[in-house]
């Protein structure tokens, strides 16, 4: 009784049932498949084994009706584990429509997580019970990986682009959370724990302690990223060229989240994470048609934490009108004289 | 019969000095400097694996530094791998047994054989002192930006051995093509091939393939590294992604470069052990070329928990679900050979018992990786380690065990002793299961691979693993022992002790320095054993195996 | 010393058998050698489609007179290569030598070519190790140096190995080792060098020619 249940992780994700149900038909079909192939082996080297009157082996050189039969089988087999594969996966890379939204940044060798409410911590996930949880993740260094065995899922975590990994726990306790890609010395060091709380207890604690966790970071603590990130978009200019209106230098960014923008060299754009992040760090890479190559790089200048609080205000500009969050003025006074081209 | 054969000169008394070893062209020579060398390799990366092993006793880690731990874990995959594995079956047993058993003097280019080998020495070296003295800590997988930017240890030299070790199994595979193309004796036609040599055919059509791929994908390594290209590094605007995508092109069909030769041995050994054809002769070797050439559309199941497309990981896993069909096809063929045979247990043949065993086992093990959303979880965890020990220490060194008791008596001219060999051949079957099931379990449990201290329910798993490994250990030196003894205390073989078909087993054990005193002319099928059988009858010649 | 029976390697039935083996390695290695470039062609082809513009841009710092020089003079290096062979097969070795020396003149033109490229790339900051280049997105743009650096340095690379291998027919040419049964290395090194050239036709565009039309 107690080995079997150190053979599974607790199963404690929507997901983590249906991943281990297919776990379970593959470890009966390989089983199947394995004790059969042994037991005719088996059989044979017995009944066929060499005796007086058996110097030889029969004059056999194969049977297409055979081979035909054992090609196929497999394959239609082989297919249906893949189908079943796949449909776990396409659901397993698809975050559900209300997922609340998470942000983490690996770097070697810890985890630092930022919650949409303003709270951070590092190497511990507080989630509420229930709740489809959407991770947006990077990496401020090498290639880490975010994996709870309790949820059944892992994505690696890569510097310069984001990914997502979403679950659904069910259930409340404390879960390990590790770095699964080889990061470097303190790699085994990296983890920590998610801890699933019940709804009321998670809005306890994101009350708490605003801006807690224990991260100082320069009196920022305290906002939520969506706040963060106006602040940063009035400080570092980038309201003078982005009006809440048209006639700015560069596109207003109110709605645009979600659209299809179409680019300078005649492609399109779909405006996500990934776009409005290399929008920041490498602006001139796809710049949007009917717009000078204006803008200043911002790459070295803004850290993970920053550009992913930058996405976040820009993604709320597109919550529709009551979100609040209008662009600010510009504050006439800083608009750097190199980014005032003549219109 | 047996004196007048001893005076005769065979390729190893015909010379003695230590230049007529060191320069020889002949592949019989060069594949004993392969063996001496590669096995030097294999308890270098033994010894490291013990390490490995004993540090995970415990989950704290209280035996090295996380640092050492890293290093000894990068040694053991690089040599294991890049030393040992891929050249294991084909520069030894391949280099000895390709002219043979196509009724050719020595291999199309006798020098560029011998140069493939001091490549394969000055490369390895490199690689070994350099992992050694200044240690490499990035994991064999040398994955960037670690390995470019962050590692601070020494990533350049050990890239340049594995460089460098490349050419070497480029140079042995294109030797290879050449020789199957343009050597075989008159009337050997394609199909009257042993699998064997079709084994050896896809296998150097694999590493003339993909060995280039890996060579300048670490050379862009070194590049970023020492000159700060940045083909590879985010900050530079690279991806880190792109290198996993390069690194599996080569790494993942360098699995068949491990485990198509075992697979022609095992092809062989059966056969001659069941004394009976290979059941589906045609079906086997194409399944190698099939293999050969779909393992080239699978490197992306390594990275499906990378930022890559959904649909790419569809494809790749759909692809990698189909090359595990010709697998399948001969493993049912071998079982099938075994059927109405005169079946006997010599240690080949239980090697052979041992590797089917274990190659099942990594072989359906692969089908929970390609299932995606089961790899999720099991990606990068102790399953993978599990799956792919299986496969290549399971599968690949159990068929390199057989190959080389098999044609032991061949290259040596002396028979091992059966006692042993077989006690040898059960106890590496256990020890290797003991070592690795639990590893199945702890991975799937959720332990992930590369980690010196581990949460203490894993334990249990890490100690029976590490119980195994200690009697796989000295399983693995049983036959070093006992075959090296065979040397001088090794009764004479013969020329066919197995009553075995095939060129190679109708000359002189050793063989003469330039094989075949004349060239032979075919005109039989391969397997042939019931037609043996009877010319065996015929000529009443007192079988040797019966001894 | 030129007997025809002591070229027959012990090993090989007859000369022909020889002759096959040879030209078929040699084929089967300029496989390997395109799979090695394939590589980085790749990692041209996933950073060109995924940064475009960029590479068009940085493509225009590549001086296009240079590169249609060096091309010119590679097609016609190929060309006294060609010659080269043709010349020992006819067994005309003053001929041969000559042709042989041509090339590796030719060979060493394109070479002094794109070292003066290089330097210039260096000077104005192009130089991955040694890069002040401070363009539009200069981060991508320094990508496209990078992979331009490696692929020219590689091909580079091989014509240098290509001219020393040349040095040798030419001794052995001069020496006698050649006639018109047996001058496979020179047909090997005329493999060879067509493949080195060759791969420069294909870098030429798409290096040097990005987005020049109209």
């Amino acid at each position: 009784m107690l080995l079997s249940l150190s053979l599974f992780p607790p199963q404690a994700s929507t997901n983590a049932a249906e991943v281990d149900a297919l776990y379970l038909f593959l470890v009966a079909l390989c089983s199947l498949t394995a004790f059969g192939v042994i037991a005719a082996m088996t059989f044979f080297a017995i009944r066929y084994r060499r005796r007086p009157g058996n110097e030889v082996g029969a004059d056999i050189h194969g049977s297409t009706v055979l081979e035909i039969i054992w090609t196929a089988i497999p394959f239609v087999i082989l297919m249906f584990v893949f189908a079943w594969g796949a449909s776990l996966y396409f659901k397993l890379s698809r975050p559900p429509e209300d997922a609340m939204e998470v942000f983490v940044v690996g770097r070697q060798w810890m985890w630092k997580i930022q919650h949409m409410e303003g709270r951070r911590e590092i190497n511990t996930l507080h989630v509420p019970l229930g709740k489809p949880v959407k991770l947006t993740m990077t990496s401020e260094d090498v290639i880490h990986a975010f994996y709870v065995p309790a949820f059944r899922v892992k994505a690696d975590v890569v510097p310069g682009r984001y990914t997502t990994l979403w679950f659904q726990p069910t259930q409340t306790g404390e879960f390990h959370l590790f770095c699964a890609e080889y990061c470097g010395t303190e790699h085994s060091r990296m983890g920590g724990s998610i801890i699933v709380m019940q709804p009321a207890e998670y809005e306890a604690w994101l009350a708490a302690a605003p801006g807690g966790g224990g991260l100082p970071s320069g009196g920022s603590a305290s906002l939520t990223p969506v706040q963060l990130g106006k602040k940063l978009f009035t400080e570092k200019a980038c309201a003078t060229c982005h009006l809440p209106a048209p006639g700015g230098v560069g596109p207003v960014l109110v709605g645009i989240y979600g659209q299809q923008v179409e680019l300078a060299s005649g492609a399109t754009v779909k405006v996500d994470e990934a776009y409005i992040r290399e929008s920041i760090l490498t602006p001139l890479a796809k710049v949007v048609k009917g717009f000078p190559p204006a803008m200043p790089t911002f790459g070295g200048q803004l850290t993970e934490e920053q550009v992913m609080s930058l996405i976040a205000y820009v993604k709320s500009l597109s919550d529709g009108a009551g979100s609040g969050a209008a662009v600010p003025a510009a504050p006439a006074a800083s608009t750097p004289a190199t980014l005032a081209p003549a219109n | 019969m047996q004196t007048s054969e001893r005076k005769k000169p065979n390729y190893l008394n015909a010379e003695h000095t230590v230049a007529s070893w060191l320069l020889t062209v002949d592949h019989k020579r060069i594949a004993i400097l392969y063996l001496v060398s590669i096995t030097l390799m294999f308890f270098i990366g033994g010894l490291m694996a013990g390490a490995i092993r004993t540090e995970l006793l415990t989950p704290a880690g209280d035996l090295m530094s996380s640092d050492t731990y890293d290093k000894a874990f990068t040694l053991h995959g690089i040599v294991m791998v890049f030393f040992f594995l891929i050249p294991s079956i084909p520069a030894t047993l391949g280099n000895f047994l390709v002219p043979l058993m196509i009724g050719a003097k020595d291999l199309a280019f006798p020098r560029l054989n011998l140069l493939s080998w001091y490549v394969y020495i000055v490369g390895a070296t490199i690689g070994i002192v350099a992992t050694v003295t200044g240690g490499l800590d990035t994991g064999w997988t040398l994955y960037t930006p670690y390995s470019t930017a962050y590692a601070t240890t020494n990533v350049v030299l050990p890239a340049i051995g594995i460089f460098i070790t490349g050419f070497s199994s480029i140079l042995t595979g294109l030797n290879f093509i050449v020789t199957i193309h343009k050597m075989r004796a008159p009337g050997l036609t394609w199909f009257r091939l042993p699998l064997f040599i079709w084994a050896h055919y896809a296998t150097s059509i694999v590493m003339v393939l993909a060995t280039p791929v890996i060579a300048i994908t670490v050379l862009m390594v070194v590049l970023d590294r020492g000159f700060g290209l940045g083909i590879f590094d985010p900050k530079a605007g690279g991806d880190p992604v792109l290198f996993q995508h390069l690194f599996w092109f080569y790494s993942h069909p360098a699995v068949y470069i491990m485990i198509l030769p075992a697979m022609g041995v095992i092809s062989e050994v059966i056969p001659c052990f069941s004394k009976k054809r290979i059941f589906g002769y045609n079906f086997i070797a194409a399944s190698s070329l099939s293999i050969a050439v779909i393992g080239f559309f699978v490197w992306g199941h390594h990275l499906f928990t990378t930022p890559q497309s959904m649909y790419a990981a569809m494809a790749f896993s759909i692809i990698s679900f189909a090359v595990a069909v010709p697998s399948a096809v001969k493993t049912f063929n071998w079982a099938a050979t075994m059927y109405k045979g005169s079946i006997t247990f010599e240690a080949p043949m239980i090697y052979a018992f041992g590797f089917m065993g274990l190659f099942l086992v990594g072989g359906l093990t692969g089908l929970f990786l390609g299932a995606l959303g089961l790899d999720l979880h099991v990606h990068d965890t102790y399953f993978v380690v599990a799956h792919f020990h299986y496969i290549m220490v399971g599968g690949a060194i159990m068929a390199y065990m057989a190959g080389l008791h098999f044609w032991w008596p061949k290259i040596t001219g002396k028979m091992y002793p059966e006692g042993p060999a077989k006690a040898a051949a059960l106890i590496i079957f256990v020890g290797f299961n003991l070592t690795f099931f639990p590893q199945f379990l702890a991975g799937y449990a959720g332990m992930p691979r590369r980690y010196h201290y581990y949460p203490p329910e894993f334990q249990i798993f890490n100690v029976l693993s590490t119980a195994g490994a200690s009697i796989l250990g000295f399983g693995y030196l049983l036959p070093l022992c006992y075959l090296l003894w065979s040397l001088r205390h090794g009764r004479e073989a013969g020329p066919n002790p197995w009553g075995a078909t095939g060129l190679e087993w109708m000359i002189d054990s050793p063989p003469p320095p330039h094989n075949f005193d004349t060239t032979p002319v075919v005109n039989w099928e391969p397997y042939d054993y019931p037609a043996a059988h009877r010319d065996a009858a015929k000529d009443a010649v007192p079988e040797a195996a019966s001894v | 010393m030129s007997e025809i029976a002591s070229r027959l390697q012990h090993h090989f039935a007859d000369e022909e058998q020889q002759y096959d083996a040879a030209t078929f390695g040699m084929w089967v290695f300029l496989v390997t050698e395109i799979m090695f470039f394939g590589g980085l062609l790749m990692t041209y082809v996933v950073y060109r489609t995924t940064f475009p513009q960029v590479f068009a841009e940085a493509s225009h710092h590549l001086n296009i007179y240079l590169g249609t020089f060096n091309t010119i003079v590679l097609i016609g290096s190929s060309l006294t290569m060609a010659m080269a062979v043709h010349s020992a097969r006819l067994n005309h070795r003053n001929a041969l030598a000559g042709y042989l020396v041509l090339t590796m003149i030719l060979g060493s033109v394109f070479l002094g070519v794109k070292s003066y490229e290089y330097a210039h790339k260096w000077h104005e900051g192009l130089f991955p190790g040694n890069f002040f280049y401070d363009g539009p997105d200069a981060v991508h743009q320094r990508l496209f140096f990078s992979v331009y650096f490696a692929l020219t340095g590689l091909h580079a690379a091989h014509m240098i190995i290509g001219i020393g291998i040349m040095a040798v027919m030419l001794r052995m040419t001069l020496k006698n080792s050649f006639d018109e049964n047996w001058y496979t290395p020179v047909e090997l090194t005329g493999l060879y060098w067509h493949f080195v050239d060759l791969v420069w036709i294909f870098l030429f565009p798409l290096l040097y020619l990005i987005e020049r039309h109209g």
